[in-house]
């Protein structure tokens, strides 16, 4: 292989070629990317179900008139089927053919929802002295719900999407919480490297916004709860800033040996230059104190990249009060002084958090920011934390010359995965 | 660059045959009498229940233990055996270096309070108002974590400290499979150097149960060997179960004096689309794949007694008779239940043991498939991994003298 084609470490160069993306803002980067820059807010009151008595009322919802009744398996896989397909358009790939690589799909829990577990129950008959669950199990024995099983199948959304878009190999479904996004592009990345596959098409969904879901985030104080003013509810990096807004939405792209892509004439859209993980020991719900696990992830990718400063970090973000201060001083631990010069937002103050799609819906983001030149705001920041002092791009985006992007995912259950994205001009300097 | 040698240098199991390896393979050479099965408590569903553990040997913080669900306990007891077993527990430096995949379901739902709302509404207008009023007292903000597929990560990484990274696959046996494929993949090429690699069950649940039994995947007459369920239609019985494995470069193991139970020496998956035949196929595609040497050849079956696929897979197994290989096949399943995402890592460190005592197991029940092993020495095992409706994967196995 040329050596145009391989990064400093020696390994081939990993080019994006293709992405899709749909959010609260809309289907597609077009509308995303007009939303973004614009600084408009995709949060909204939920209209899905009656939200009475619920401490949250608000979420970035992805609407869908295909998914109806509303499951977070239908409306997952309709909107990771509608991101790997405009990343596939975009690639030039969309060719009925069959995609020649393997899938690594981050996807939600599949999960009894109440209308199932209704369902079951009503058609079920009473087990004498048994519990709600005989009675079902008495339902499910009549063969007759056999179509439930999808949504309790942990590898349906990736078998769908093996089935439509033709993936080779075993499809990898996974989950790393809110850093599941980037650890699919990670996966993808690894295998290019190890030479196993020119391509590969990575992603990750999420459709979770249901009355369970938000009463589990509530239990555990993490929701935002300014219902009033759905739009201002999500401000990282403020003072004020109580919880993160729990939203929907999907991320996909393409990755591709650079060699191949040159070779077959597709468009680079950035490169991925670097990956860093690092997994915390300390709490289910909280960093190490001293940041330690975040920090290990943000060095490991920027070494990976072989960068000691980029022009721009897609933060993770957040809004919770714990995560916006653990990243700004894992940042700060990192890039040192740098950080003063380094543009920091968070998309996620208009989209609210895509948890297990976040990390993939912001790597396509943080690579149209590198594409466009505009730094994406973090809106609803009139409050400044004086503890958190970054340049966060304040409510509106701002035109620069981006050749490098830190793009941070962190989860509960401390799964940490940060993304390095470059121009192709930077990786071959 | 030259691929690297993967040697397995710890297993952790924890089923209903006991815990560790001596009693895994004196259950396995043993025979049938062994088995621990409960066709009571969920009848007419078998399934395989762990006999007394005390967690507190490999999770010490009872705070800990009161964080997580049954079958987080049991992976992260499993994943500590491993780590112990391997040299690696408690030492900060090694465990800061280990690569954690785990393959996980998710965690139980809380029946009885599922139970109590089902019981109390009548339509399903009323479901959201029950949900809405009775979830928020009712449930318990751990409940959630303890449910989350990536928790069990997260619990190992807590209470054993291995954090180079870690991910969650999941996808039923796909998982399992996908797990141990990554991790090899990822040692041979040097983007690791060891992995803590494995899943957990708990198959003590009826909310899993209800789950497998939609799709009609369960077994729900008196217990009978995988091999043996054909003629009712097949069905798995779930089994509890914890199995994990240290997988590690050779060089990385020799540095630090250890020795191997065994190399694994490739792992191959495929995800056909099961039209009739097409398992079989994959399958013999897959093997070929793999450089087996012709003579007598023991197969770790992972058949979870799930009809079609039990007998295509059997089809590839006794075809492999034709083509100069004389086939020993054992079907863990039989003994342990079927454990889904952890059966594959299962059958793999079974492998391992059975590779390190350079004898195979004996006949799993009285059946008419398994035979015993006639070699003369037991120099390589087949671990075969067929999904109940996805997945297909081998793994080769090598006796390290």
């Amino acid at each position: 292989m040329g050596l145009q084609y391989l990064d400093k470490k020696g390994r081939p160069l990993v080019a994006v070629t293709g992405m899709g993306v749909v959010t609260s803002l809309g289907r597609g980067k077009a509308v995303n990317w007009q939303g973004l820059t614009s600084g408009s807010s995709g949060i909204r009151h939920i209209t899905r179900f009656p939200t009475d008595g619920l401490r949250t009322t608000i979420a970035g919802t992805v609407e869908s008139a295909a998914s109806q009744p509303y499951s977070a398996y239908e409306l997952a896989s309709e909107i990771a089927e509608d991101a790997i397909a405009e990343a596939l358009v975009q690639a030039g790939l969309d060719t009925g053919e069959g995609f020649d690589g393997p899938l690594f799909i981050a996807t939600p829990p599949s999960e009894f929802e109440w209308p199932l577990l209704s369902e079951l129950y009503r058609n079920g008959s009473p087990v004498e002295g048994g519990t709600a669950y005989a009675r079902m199990l008495a339902a499910a024995r009549t063969g007759k719900f056999e179509g439930m099983a999808r949504h309790l199948e942990f590898a349906s959304i990736a078998s769908r999407l093996q089935d439509r878009f033709g993936t080779k190999g075993e499809p990898i479904s996974l989950c790393t919480a809110c850093a599941s996004g980037a650890t699919a592009i990670q996966m993808g990345v690894e295998a290019i490297r190890r030479g196993e596959t020119q391509m590969a098409l990575c992603g990750a969904t999420d459709a979770t916004v249901h009355p369970e879901g938000l009463v589990r985030f509530s239990l555990l104080s993490a929701l935002s709860t300014k219902n009033d003013t759905p739009e201002k509810a999500s401000k990282p990096f403020s003072r004020n800033r109580d919880g993160f807004v729990i939203a929907e939405g999907a991320g996909a792209v393409v990755v591709e040996s650079l060699a191949s892509a040159e070779a077959r004439g597709a468009a680079v859209l950035g490169i991925v230059l670097g990956c860093g993980e690092k997994a915390d020991d300390y709490h289910r719900t909280r960093s190490k104190p001293d940041g330690s696990a975040i920090i290990g992830a943000i060095r490991g990718a920027m070494v990976d990249a072989g960068l000691e400063t980029v022009d721009y970090v897609n933060a993770h973000g957040t809004s919770t009060p714990e995560n916006d201060k653990m990243e700004y001083f894992s940042l700060r631990a990192v890039l040192g002084n740098t950080l003063d010069r380094t543009p920091v937002s968070s998309n996620k103050s208009m989209v609210g958090h895509t948890l297990i799609a976040a990390g993939a819906v912001e790597a396509v983001f943080s690579l149209l920011t590198l594409a466009n030149g505009i730094l994406p705001p973090t809106v609803n920041y009139d409050d400044p934390d004086p503890e958190l002092p970054l340049d966060v791009v304040p409510n509106t985006s701002r035109a620069a010359e981006v050749n490098s992007v830190l793009s941070n995912s962190f989860g509960f259950g401390g799964q940490n995965a940060c993304l390095v994205f470059s121009s192709l001009k930077e990786a071959v300097s | 660059m030259n691929a690297r040698d993967v040697w397995i240098t710890g297993v952790g199991l924890l089923t209903s045959l006991g815990e560790g390896g001596e009693a895994h393979v004196s259950a396995l050479q043993a025979n049938a009498g062994t088995l621990h099965i409960d066709e009571m408590t969920y009848a007419p569903y078998p399934i395989y229940p762990l006999g007394d553990v005390d967690f507190g040997k490999q999770i010490p913080k009872k705070s800990d233990q009161r964080q997580m669900e049954l079958w987080q306990r049991v992976g992260v007891y499993a994943s500590g055996l491993a780590l112990a077993d391997s040299g690696l527990a408690h030492d900060p430096v090694l465990l800061s270096k280990t690569n954690l995949i785990v393959a996980a379901g998710s965690g139980g739902r809380d029946t009885a309070v599922d139970s109590r709302i089902l019981d109390t509404m009548s339509s399903t207008t009323e479901t959201e108002l029950l949900a809405k009023e009775i979830l928020p007292t009712a449930l318990r903000p751990t409940l959630f974590l303890a449910q989350l597929s990536n928790l069990l990560a997260g619990n190992i990484s807590i209470v054993h400290n291995v954090t180079a990274s870690s991910r969650t696959f999941m996808g039923e046996e796909m998982a399992g499979l996908a797990a141990i494929e990554n991790a090899h993949r990822r040692i041979t090429s040097g983007q690791g150097d060891i992995f803590l690699v494995g899943g957990a069950l708990n198959a003590n649940r009826e909310d899993l149960l209800l789950g497998y039994e939609l799709g009609k995947n369960l077994w729900a007459h008196p217990y009978k060997g995988v091999w043996s369920r054909k003629e009712k239609g097949g069905g798995f019985i779930p089994g509890s179960a914890g199995a994990f494995l240290v997988l590690e470069a050779r060089e990385h193991a020799e540095a630090r004096g250890r020795k191997p139970y065994a190399r694994l020496c490739d792992v191959v998956t495929d995800c056909c689309r099961r039209k009739p035949g097409e398992a079989t196929r994959a399958l013999g595609s897959l093997f070929d794949t793999l450089d087996v040497p012709e003579g007598p050849l023991a197969v770790m079956s992972g058949a979870s007694g799930v009809e079609p696929i039990a007998s295509e897979e059997l089809e590839f197994l006794q075809g492999l008779d034709e083509r100069g290989y004389q086939v020993a096949i054992h079907a863990h399943g039989s003994q342990i239940g079927h454990t889904v995402e952890a059966h594959f890592p299962a059958g793999v460190g079974l492998a391992a043991l059975a590779l390190a005592n350079g004898r195979f197991f004996a006949p799993s029940d009285e059946n008419w498939v398994e035979t015993e092993f006639e070699g003369d020495s037991l120099s390589r095992v087949l671990v075969t991994g067929a999904g109940h409706w996805r997945g297909e994967g081998l793994a080769l196995l090598e006796r390290v003298e």
